[in-house]
C-alpha cells in the first residue's frame, strides 16, 4: 500500500511556508507542480465539480506513472489512461453512469493488468482522506469488514482498547497533489464552495500540494462577507487558477448542469474505438487548443448557456 | 417490482437509496403511503424531493439535490449511516448469492477478470452500516448465484453468525424484491428464502430463475398487484407528466406536503387507468 507516511506529511506542513501572497497562476503553471510518479487526487465526484480545466492542463503535460484517486471516477480517468499517464487508480467506482454503459478504456487497461485498480468502498475513500487531513495514520470504522475488498487490499483491523470490538483500520491517504474546483477564491487562496462539498475539504487538507481553480477570483472582502461559505483557508492552498466554467462539461452546483450530449458523443466514440478514441478526444479537445478557454469557445456559448439554464431551474435562487 | 419494493418503506423513516430503481421506489413510497419518508443520497443530500421525469443518474448531481433540506459532504452521509440514523439501505445488485452477498466488482477472477465492473461505490458501506438493507433486482439465474465471484458488499457472508463474527455488528438484510417474488433470509442459516410471489408467478418459476437451492417459506403469500394509482405515480416519476395532460392541472404528483394525510395525494392522471393492465415487470422497472 503506497502512501506518504502521515508523519512525513505533517513534517512538510510544519516546515512549509504560509505566505499570505498572491498565489494566482495559469493552469499550465499550476499543474507543472505535478511530477511523474505523483499521486494526484481529483476533487468533486463523478461528473460534479470536477476540476476539468486543471485535468485538461495535466493531460496536456503527458505526465507518466501517476496514481490518481477520486471518490467516484468519471471519464477523466479514461483520458488519463488513454494518454498513458496512469499506473494506478484508487477509487470506489469508475464510469459515467448507467445510461452510458461500462467504461471501455477503463476495462481495457484494468482487465489486461496494465493499470492497477485499488477498489475501496466509498466511505473508506472518505476516511482515508479524512485520516490524512486529521494527521492520524488510520481511522477505525465498521465498514468494509468481511468483504473481498478488504481481503484484496489487505485492510487491517484493530481491536478497540475499551470494548474489545474489532474495527477496520482505514489507512490515511496523503496525496502528493490535490486538484479542486471551487465557486470562488481570492488571490491568497481562501476558497468558497456552494452546494455539496463531496470530499474536497479533507482531500485538500490531506494533500501535500493543493491547486484550486475557481469560477471567479473575488476580493478578500467578498470572502469575508460570507465567511461561513469558506471551505479552505489560504494557508491550506498553494495555487489559485481562474477558471470560469472550469468544471465543464461536468456540472458546477448552482452555476451550470452537465453537458449530457458531450458525454453521449464521448461514450459512443470510445465504445467504437476504445483507447484510440480516448487519445483522439485529448488531441481534439485538449492539445488542439491553446488553453481551456479556447476549448470552451469551441464548445460554444449556446451549449454553456443551456447548461446554465438547467442549474437555474434546479437550485434555490 | 419497484412498487412491491416501495410498499416495504414505512412512513417517518429514513432511506439511504441508490440511484435507479431504489430511488424510484423510494419516491413512489413518498407519494403513496409514506409522505414523511426522508430520502438520503450518497452525494451528501438529505431530504431530496425529485422532479418527475428528471430523476438523477448520479447521486451527486443537482437533479439529486432538487428541493433538498440539507447538503453536506459524502463522508458525513456515510457516518450518519454508521451512527444508526438510516432505517433502510436500498440497493440494486449485478450479482447476489444465497446469503445476500453482492458483487459489483468483477465477473471471473480479480487476477484474470472477464469483465472488470465499476466497483462498490457506496454499496459496501450501505450494506454494512444501514439498519435494514433492501435489495431490488431482476430475477435471473445469472444474477442469483450460489456464490458470487467476489464479495464487494457483504450480506450474511457464509451464513449463520459469520457476518457478526467478521465485525459487522450493524445492520441486517431485510428483503430481496424481484420481478417474480419477495424473499427474505431464514433467521438461523441466513439463507435466502421465498416469502411471496408476484401475481401469476409460481414457486417452480422462481426456482427455475434462481441459480441455487432456494428455501421456501412455510406459507408463500401472493403480492398484491400494483394499483392504478401506484402505476400512474410510478410512471409519472419515471417519465414525467403523461402526454396530453392539461398543462395547469395534469400532473399526478404534487410534492407530498408534510402533514397532509387525508385523501389521495392527487387525482390520477388522464390515461392512467389503461396503464394498470400492463405487467409491473415491463420495462426497466
Amino acid at each position: 500500500m503506497e502512501q506518504v507516511a502521515v508523519r512525513q506529511a505533517r513534517a512538510e506542513r510544519e516546515a512549509g511556508g504560509r505566505p499570505v501572497a498572491d498565489k494566482r497562476m495559469t493552469a499550465q503553471a499550476a499543474t507543472a507542480l505535478i511530477r511523474d510518479g505523483d499521486h494526484v487526487a481529483i476533487g468533486g465526484t463523478l461528473y460534479s465539480r470536477t476540476p476539468m480545466a486543471l485535468v485538461f492542463a495535466l493531460l496536456r503535460q503527458r505526465r507518466r506513472h501517476l496514481t490518481v484517486s477520486r471518490t467516484l471516477a468519471c471519464y477523466e480517468i479514461e483520458l488519463l489512461l488513454a494518454t498513458g499517464a496512469l499506473d494506478r487508480i484508487v477509487t470506489s467506482w469508475v464510469g459515467i453512469g448507467l445510461p452510458w454503459g461500462l467504461p471501455p478504456i477503463f476495462r481495457h487497461y484494468t482487465e489486461s493488468g496494465q493499470v492497477r485498480y485499488d477498489e475501496w468502498s466509498h466511505l473508506a475513500m472518505g476516511l482515508r482522506y479524512k485520516a490524512g487531513a486529521m494527521g492520524v495514520p488510520f481511522l477505525p470504522s465498521l465498514t468494509m469488514l468481511g468483504s473481498d475488498l478488504a481481503r484484496t487490499l489487505d485492510l487491517q483491523t484493530v481491536t478497540c482498547p475499551y470494548t474489545g470490538e474489532q474495527l477496520a483500520a482505514v489507512p490515511a491517504l496523503n496525496p502528493d497533489v490535490a486538484l479542486i474546483h471551487a465557486h470562488r477564491a481570492d488571490m491568497f487562496g481562501n476558497v468558497q464552495v456552494d452546494g455539496y462539498r463531496h470530499m474536497d475539504t479533507d482531500m485538500a487538507k490531506a494533500a501535500r500540494t493543493v491547486i484550486v481553480s475557481a469560477e471567479e477570483i473575488v476580493s478578500p472582502e467578498a470572502i469575508a462577507a460570507r465567511p461561513d461559505q469558506t471551505m479552505l483557508p489560504h494557508f491550506a492552498v498553494d495555487a489559485v487558477v481562474a477558471a470560469p466554467h472550469g468544471a465543464y462539461p461536468h456540472e458546477c452546483y448552482g452555476r451550470y448542469g452537465p453537458d449530457l450530449e458531450h458525454f453521449d458523443a464521448y461514450a459512443s466514440s470510445v465504445r467504437a474505438d476504445g483507447p484510440a478514441a480516448g487519445l483522439r478526444y485529448v488531441e481534439q479537445n485538449v492539445d488542439a487548443h491553446a488553453d481551456f478557454a479556447a476549448f470552451l469557445a469551441a464548445a460554444g456559448s449556446a451549449r454553456l448557456a443551456a447548461c446554465e439554464a438547467e442549474a437555474r431551474e434546479l437550485t434555490p435562487r | 417490482m419497484a412498487i412491491t419494493a416501495s410498499r416495504l418503506l414505512a412512513d417517518h423513516k429514513v432511506v439511504f437509496a441508490g440511484v435507479g430503481m431504489p430511488l424510484l421506489a423510494s419516491a413512489v413510497a413518498r407519494h403513496i403511503h409514506a409522505p414523511h419518508l426522508t430520502i438520503v443520497l450518497e452525494g451528501g443530500i438529505i431530504g431530496t424531493s425529485l422532479r418527475p421525469g428528471q430523476l438523477p443518474i448520479s447521486t451527486n448531481e443537482m437533479r439529486a439535490a432538487y428541493g433538498a433540506q440539507m447538503l453536506t459532504d459524502i463522508t458525513d452521509i456515510f457516518l450518519y449511516a454508521q451512527r444508526g440514523y438510516f432505517d433502510y439501505g436500498f440497493l440494486g445488485a449485478a450479482q447476489v448469492d444465497m446469503y445476500g452477498n453482492i458483487n459489483t466488482s468483477v465477473i471471473g477472477s480479480l487476477e484474470h477478470p472477464r469483465v472488470r465492473l465499476p466497483g462498490s461505490g457506496g454499496a459496501n458501506d450501505i450494506i454494512s452500516l444501514c439498519n435494514e438493507v433492501l435489495i431490488v433486482t431482476a430475477h435471473e439465474p445469472r444474477r442469483f448465484v450460489e456464490r458470487v465471484d467476489y464479495i464487494t458488499s457483504p450480506g450474511y457472508l457464509s451464513g449463520g453468525d459469520s457476518r457478526a463474527r467478521a465485525g459487522l455488528v450493524a445492520g441486517r438484510l431485510g428483503a430481496v424484491v424481484t420481478d417474480l417474488a419477495l424473499l427474505d433470509f431464514e433467521p438461523d442459516s441466513k439463507r435466502m428464502r421465498l416469502r411471496a410471489l408476484q401475481a401469476g408467478v409460481t414457486v417452480a418459476q422462481v426456482r427455475a430463475q434462481t441459480g441455487f437451492d432456494l428455501l421456501v417459506g412455510e406459507e408463500v403469500g401472493d403480492l398484491r398487484p400494483p394499483s392504478a394509482q401506484e402505476l400512474a405515480i410510478y410512471r409519472e416519476l419515471r417519465d414525467g407528466p403523461p402526454a396530453g395532460a392539461a398543462e395547469e392541472s395534469g400532473a399526478t404528483l404534487a410534492e407530498p406536503a408534510a402533514g397532509a394525510r387525508s385523501g389521495p395525494l392527487a387525482e390520477p392522471a388522464v390515461g392512467a387507468a389503461t396503464a394498470a393492465a400492463e405487467p409491473v415487470a415491463a420495462g426497466p422497472a
